[in-house]
Formats: C-alpha cells, structure tokens, sequence
C-alpha cells in the first residue's frame, strides 16, 4: 500500500467488532495467475463496506473466498473469529446458511417464476406453511418493487427486475452477512437508486453486515459506511471511509473514484508500439 | 525415445485423472441420492420431463421398427418356409436387444442432451453456483432426481418400445401379409421365458439407464461455462453414451444369454 493509505486507527474501522476478517490472503486459480496477492481486509459487524476496483481486480473472487467456495492458496479468512474451511461441507452449510448473496447477474432459476425465485431459500431451509412463504416472498418482493411481477415467468422480466428479483431473493432469510456483487451494474438511474437506499436500509434496520463490490464509485460511497480500493494487482491499494478516499491524493485512488484515463492504472493491455504493429516510422 | 515414453506417461496420467474424476463424481451422485429419494416429488416432476416428454419418440421408433422388422423377417423366414415363427423372432429381438438398445440410443440423443444442455447453462448461468452458496447442494437438488429418473424412465420406456413393436409387427404380419393370428401369438407366449427374456432385457435398459444418465449429467456438471463448452458437451453425450450402451450391451448379452 502506498503512503495515503489510510490506517484503520485514522479511519475509525470497526476492531472489536469484525464479523469478517481476510487476513494476507493470496489466492489464484491455478499456479501461472496470482489474482489476490497478499490482501487483508476487515469487514465490521453491521457495517456497509465496500470493495471498489476496476474489472478483473478479483473482488468477486474475493467474494467467493469468504464464501468458501475456493480455499485461499495463503492466508486465512475468518468468519466470527472461525476459520473458513472450504474443505469442510459441514461448516459450509452452517455459514451460509447465515449469508446471502447477490450474484453478479442474478443467477436466477430459469424454470422457476419471480415467485418461486425467491420463496426458492425459504422451502429449502425452512418449514413455514404457504401462507407464511407467500405473505414473506410477498414482502421481500414489494421492497424491491417487484411485488406485481410475482407470477411472471423469469423469461418475462427485464435484466433490470431479474437483478432486483435476484435482491429480494438474497435476503429471503433475513441473513446475518450480505454479499452484494455489481449490485448496481445494468439497473437503470431510479432502479439503482432503489436498490442502493434498500441495501442502506436492510442494513440500518436488520442490523447485517454488508459486502458490496462494485466499481460505481458515486453508488457506493453514498451509502457504504467503509470501502476499500483494490488495483488490478489484486491488491488493497487505499482504504478509509468514502470522505477520506475522496480527498485522497494518492495518484491510483484519484484515477479511480474521478475516472480519468490517464494515470498509474493503464487503459490499454501491454502490447507493442503502434509503430510496430502498423509498420510505420521504421 | 524420451519423448514418446514421456508423451506415453502424459497420456495415462491423463487417462487416469479423467477416471478418477468420474469416480468421484459417481460417488457424489450415490451420496446426493437418499437425499433426492427424501424428496420424491422432485423425482416424479424429472420423470415426467425426461421419460413422459421422451415418449412420442419412443413409441413412433418402437412403431417403426416394429414394421420394419415383421416384414424383413418375414421375407427371411418364408424362403425357409418358418413364417410361423415370426412372432417368436419379433418378441426376442425387440426384448432382447431392440427394445433395451435402441430406447437408449434414442433417449441418449432426446433426454440426455436436454439434460446436458440444461446442466451446463444452469452453471454458466452461475445458478449451480447460487445454489451452492443457498446451502443447497446442487448434486442433491439437481443432479440426482436426474439421475434416478433417468434410470426409472429407461426401463419403462424400453418396455413400451418393445410392446409397440410387437404390435407394429402384428400390424404388418397379421393383417396386411397375413400370417395366422393364433400362431403369431402363441408361439411368442410358447417360446419367451419371462424372467430370461423380458427380464433380462429389463435388466440391461437399467443398466443403460444408468450410463446414459450418468454421461449427461457429467458432461453437462463438467461442462465450461460456455455455450461452445455446452456445445461440446451435449455432442460428447451422445457419443458417449451411445457407445458406452453398445458396448455394455455386448458385455450384458455375453453374461446373460452365453447359454442356448
């Protein structure tokens, strides 16, 4: 991390109270490509944090790390103090069975209605009566403003509503941690408002934690309470809470948050001169 | 010389990651199955989509080859003046061999690609993926009540492509060519042992059941998450499958009926 970063003893980070710890993570799916080189991270209990960085930064992998779905080649992630194991079924199930997860593009069940999507978690994990899925899904389904869209078919729905069905679905079971991937990518402008406030607002009421990952810089730092700037190295580059990333001078983290093309983050993929490859100048 | 033992030892080692992870897999399907067999309804609603949807083609196939058959083995027989025994041929052949294999050629090219198909978009659309992190296992709630409705489905299907060939057969012997009705039918009640014929050739469409099943889901779980990787998936099901049944039938058949 360069000099700007922020400490958690400037930025007033949650310790005592960490539902989720990655501590010196370093992790790639397979030996050739290192996608998370060595980060540590500390997601406060009840907290919206954030986790910004461009495409391909590993922020989902990331995700799917805290989840247990793939072990970290170094490093240990910590859930409540408890060690992930993603070897262990037994203490998988147990952990999601407390987390929800927004998918990167809804990941919604094809041969299932809006309905059924999100009564989906409900049926699997529970053994409430139809009157009280429907009066649930129902609620869930009117938060995110989709209760009128219940019958339809997934087919029926734009990517848009498949997102927000998506949304209702991963807090179904009212879940201690929420994991939000790109939960603002594709929405349109009220839509992504909504979703934003409703994250806010699932969190203020309920008390979960929340994840977010995202690279809408403006989205997140309304409503995230920390967040953390990863660069395409699969590093932590800054961290702070969204006033002191703002004023931040680091050079990456003022590329990033004002989105100017020039700077230490390349738009292009290395590759030879122009020159070169147009043959000409030689 | 090097080079080839190497290439030789690149090869097996390669062979035997492939099997070893079959294995595995198998042994995750077993392990998924009390789990689906809790759960019956979602067994029924696979028969009803790979065995229920499957049955027009089974029974237009078993149909056609039941024509096919009475008037080729008509023509055979009569040179030798046995038309009476086309009934019997007919019986065996479709419950020996016709009925088991080519239900399970036909069920590998309906059924199990659409099981491929839909198994490999269900994890390129990361909803294998979503389940997953539902604390739902997927091999419980997808794959298995697949797998046993396949191996349910196969069975009955082979047998109802084995008595629509009778009855194809009928069709064409008895009422256009004119064999005698009786003796149609009674040498066939005369000269099949039920547990031998009927029975092993239940025997075998189970175990095609299994193979066929087993390769669709596979391919469709191991697929890339690509629709050229579902693509190729979908086609090496119904290669494998396909051979996989004849040469098991060969196997089955060499156990079953190495006695006169």
């Amino acid at each position: 991390m360069t000099d700007v970063h922020l400490t958690a003893e400037t930025t007033g980070r949650p310790h005592a109270d960490l539902l989720v710890e990655i501590d010196h993570v370093v992790f790639g799916y397979d030996a050739s490509r290192t996608i998370l080189n060595d980060v540590s991270l500390a997601f406060g209990r009840g907290k919206v944090t954030a986790i910004l960085g461009g495409s391909g930064c590993g922020k989902t992998t990331l995700l799917r790390l805290i989840g247990g779905v793939y072990p970290a080649t170094q490093g240990t992630i910590r859930i409540e103090g408890k060690v992930v194991d993603a070897n262990d079924p037994e203490q998988l199930f147990t952990l999601r069975r407390r987390l929800g997860m927004l998918f990167q593009f809804g990941a919604l069940f094809t041969d299932l209605s809006v309905f059924e999507n999100v009564a989906f978690p409900l049926r699997e994990h529970t053994d409430l009566d139809e009157t009280m899925i429907r009066d649930i899904v129902l609620m869930k389904l009117n938060a995110v403003g989709l209760r009128g869209a219940a019958s339809l078919d997934i087919s029926e729905i734009s990517g848009g509503m498949a997102r927000r069905v998506a949304l209702a679905r991963a807090i179904a079971l009212d879940p201690e941690l929420i994991m939000y991937d790109e939960p603002f990518a594709g929405l349109d402008p009220i839509s992504m408002a909504v979703a934003a406030n409703l994250i806010r607002t699932l969190n203020d009421t309920t008390g979960a934690t929340a994840i977010l990952v995202s690279h809408d810089v403006a989205q997140c730092f309304k409503i995230c309470d920390y967040a953390y700037l990863m660069s395409s190295r699969g590093k932590v580059v800054a961290e702070g809470t969204p006033r002191q990333l703002a004023e931040s001078e680091d050079p990456e983290v003022r590329q990033f948050i004002r989105g100017e093309p020039d700077g230490p983050v390349r738009f292009h993929y290395p590759a030879r001169s122009l020159a070169e490859d147009f043959g000409v100048g030689a | 010389m090097t080079g080839v033992i190497d290439g030789l030892g690149r090869r097996a080692l390669e062979l035997l990651r492939i099997l070893g992870h079959h294995a595995t897999f198998f042994v995750e399907l077993l392990r998924a199955c009390p789990a689906a067999l809790r759960r019956p309804y979602l067994v029924v609603a696979q028969i009803h989509a790979i065995g229920n949807l499957s049955l027009v083609i089974i029974l237009a196939s078993g149909l056609a080859v039941g024509f096919v058959l009475a008037l080729q083995m008509y023509y055979a027989l009569v040179t030798y003046g046995a038309s009476e025994s086309l009934g019997l041929i007919v019986n065996l052949s479709l419950t020996r061999e016709l009925g088991p294999v080519v239900t399970a050629l036909l069920f590998a090219g309906r059924a199990g690609t659409s099981l491929t198909a839909e198994i490999g978009l269900m994890k390129a659309g990361e909803q294998l993926a979503a389940m997953d992190m539902m604390a739902v296992d997927p091999r419980s709630r997808v794959l298995a009540p697949r797998f046993l409705a396949g191996i349910v489905s196969m069975p009955i299907l082979a047998v109802l492509f084995s008595s629509v060939g009778i009855l194809g057969a009928y069709v064409v012997a008895v009422l256009l060519i004119g064999v005698d009705a009786g003796n149609f039918w009674s040498i066939m009640q005369s000269g099949v042992d039920v547990r031998r014929d009927i029975g092993n050739g239940i025997v075998k469409s189970v175990v095609f059941g299994f193979i066929c099943t087993f390769v669709a889901l596979y391919q469709g779980y191991e697929a890339k998450a690509t629709p050229e990787g579902v693509a190729h998936g979908t086609t090496r099901t119904v290669v494998i499958a396909s051979l996989g049944v004849l040469m098991m039938d060969f196997v089955l058949t060499a156990l079953m009926f190495s006695t006169p």
